[in-house]
């Protein structure tokens, strides 16, 4: 076991974990941040879609102990208590989910699309979205909900 | 995964050292390869030695009228800066369409070398463009370091450094893409640089390679649709479940009519 530190959702995290660990395992299991999921082993999937330092990653792809110096976000740090943040508050309003499984990823994934284009058409969003795979919906109304997202976040809706 | 140690060097000697010492150690860039090799224990090194952080291997430079690269830029990186869309569009547009973008938030150029994956996109940019590899003991021409599918000349604990590129505004890179893998079914990039047409294919199946015959035939002013599949040594080309070698090299030629289309 090696002692590491980790930043999460802006609080610093002094755990144990061996050099071998993936981060999508020690957000998960030593940090109980259940929000990332697991939905292949391939990282083709995108349910384990975290950013790192602001950049969205696949936080089953990336040794926690690479993660040491930089700033983790989860979805578990998006919403302000009740308050859901504007991407989810979309998914939510638009029905851009049904089983919910690639939706952390997803949600995550879209606020990382958000920030490079501000207005994001159909196109972009959907190609955006090829890290992410989802087994539910046909996609269309989580197109809807990241368009609807983003313009919420630029304060335009 | 199965057990392994990770050490983070302070820099390119400290890196260098801790390759040299150990059999088992590799080095680790983006790990948008590594992970999935290491999860699948195709590989088990016993050490990572991660080069992601480290200034020698940073930054996007202008280098004579071309550009020299970092090998721990990321496809992001280079796909969205400026100097890199202003001397080689085509390289942008490579590097922005490998993957999806959380791996390109990650995966390196160094990286993607190093490994020459047989569908892979970047080496068909090298190649075609004639460009420079500098590792921590010398300088390679493209031609020399890629030596076959998921081979290279380096040697064993050797670092890429950086890339050397030249500038080009008529260059194309044309994907056809394997939508399931995301990596090229089949890959061209194809250049005018002054001392002619230059064309390079990944995908095929046995690693990247140029297509003489076709830059020799347009160098003498033979046209884009004489460009004949025929002429493309099927020896190049394998089959799998994607596709056979024959529909491979089909796709080969289409494509290499297309990029040469789309730069003259
Ligand atoms: C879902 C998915 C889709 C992908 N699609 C594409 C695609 O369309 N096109 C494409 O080209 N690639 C694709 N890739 C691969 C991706 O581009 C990788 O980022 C890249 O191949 C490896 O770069 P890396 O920095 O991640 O290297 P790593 O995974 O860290 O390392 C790869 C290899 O290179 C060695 N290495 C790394 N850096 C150096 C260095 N500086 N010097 C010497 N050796 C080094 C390592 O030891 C290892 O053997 C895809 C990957 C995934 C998971
Ligand atoms: S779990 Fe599928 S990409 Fe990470
Ligand atoms: S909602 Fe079920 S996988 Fe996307």
């Amino acid at each position: 076991m090696t002692a590491i530190t980790l930043n999460v959702n802006g609080a610093s995290h002094a755990i144990d974990v061996e050099d071998r660990t993936l981060l999508v395992h020690a957000l998960r299991d030593t940090l109980r941040l259940t929000g990332a999921h697991i939905g292949c082993d391939t990282s083709q999937c995108g349910a384990c879609t975290v950013h790192i330092d602001g950049r969205a990653v696949k936080s089953c792809t990336v040794l926690a102990a690479q993660a040491v110096d930089s700033e983790i976000r989860t979805i578990e740090g998006l919403a302000k208590g009740a308050d859901l943040h504007p991407m989810q508050a979309a998914f939510r309003e638009h029905h851009g989910l049904q089983c919910g499984f690639c939706t952390p990823g997803m949600i995550m994934m879209a606020v990382d699309i958000a920030r490079r284009h501000p207005r994001p058409d159909d196109a972009t969003v959907r190609a955006e979205l090829e890290g992410n795979l989802c087994r539910c919906t046909g996609y269309h109304n989580i197109v809807k909900a990241v368009i609807a997202g983003a313009a919420a976040m630029e304060g335009l809706a | 995964m199965y057990e392994l140690a990770y050490v983070r060097p302070q820099s390119l000697t400290d890196a260098l050292a801790m390759l040299a010492q150990d059999d088992g150690a590799q080095a680790l860039s983006g790990g948008q390869t590594l992970m999935p090799v290491l999860r699948a224990r195709l590989a088990m090194p016993t050490r990572l030695v991660d080069l992601a952080r480290l200034h020698e291997l940073a930054g996007i430079t202008p280098a004579g009228d071309g550009i020299e690269i970092g090998a721990a830029t990321t496809h992001h990186d280079v796909s969205t800066s400026s100097a890199v869309r202003s001397v080689l569009p085509a390289l942008a547009g490579l590097a922005g369409g490998i993957g999806d973008a959380q791996i390109r938030h990650r995966g390196t150029i160094g990286g993607s070398i190093a490994n020459n994956d047989p569908a892979a996109c970047y080496p068909s940019a090298l190649l075609a463009l004639g460009a420079s590899i500098t590792t921590s003991q010398r300088t390679l021409a493209a031609q020399d370091f890629f030596t076959g599918m998921f081979s290279t000349a380096l040697e064993p604990g050797e670092i890429v450094r950086s890339i050397r590129l030249p500038a080009c505004d008529k260059a194309r890179y044309i994907k056809f893409r394997n939508p399931a893998s995301r990596f090229a079914l089949v890959g061209v990039f194809a250049a005018r640089l002054p001392g002619g047409y230059r064309i390079a294919i990944t995908g095929g199946g046995n690693g990247v390679f140029r297509w003489q015959e076709a830059e020799q035939h347009l160098d003498s002013g033979g046209s884009v649709s004489a460009i004949a599949e025929e002429r493309l040594d099927i020896g190049n080309f394998t089959g799998d479940l994607h596709g056979s070698a024959e529909y491979r090299r089909h796709i080969a030629a289409v494509t290499v009519r297309q990029a040469i289309s789309a730069i003259t």
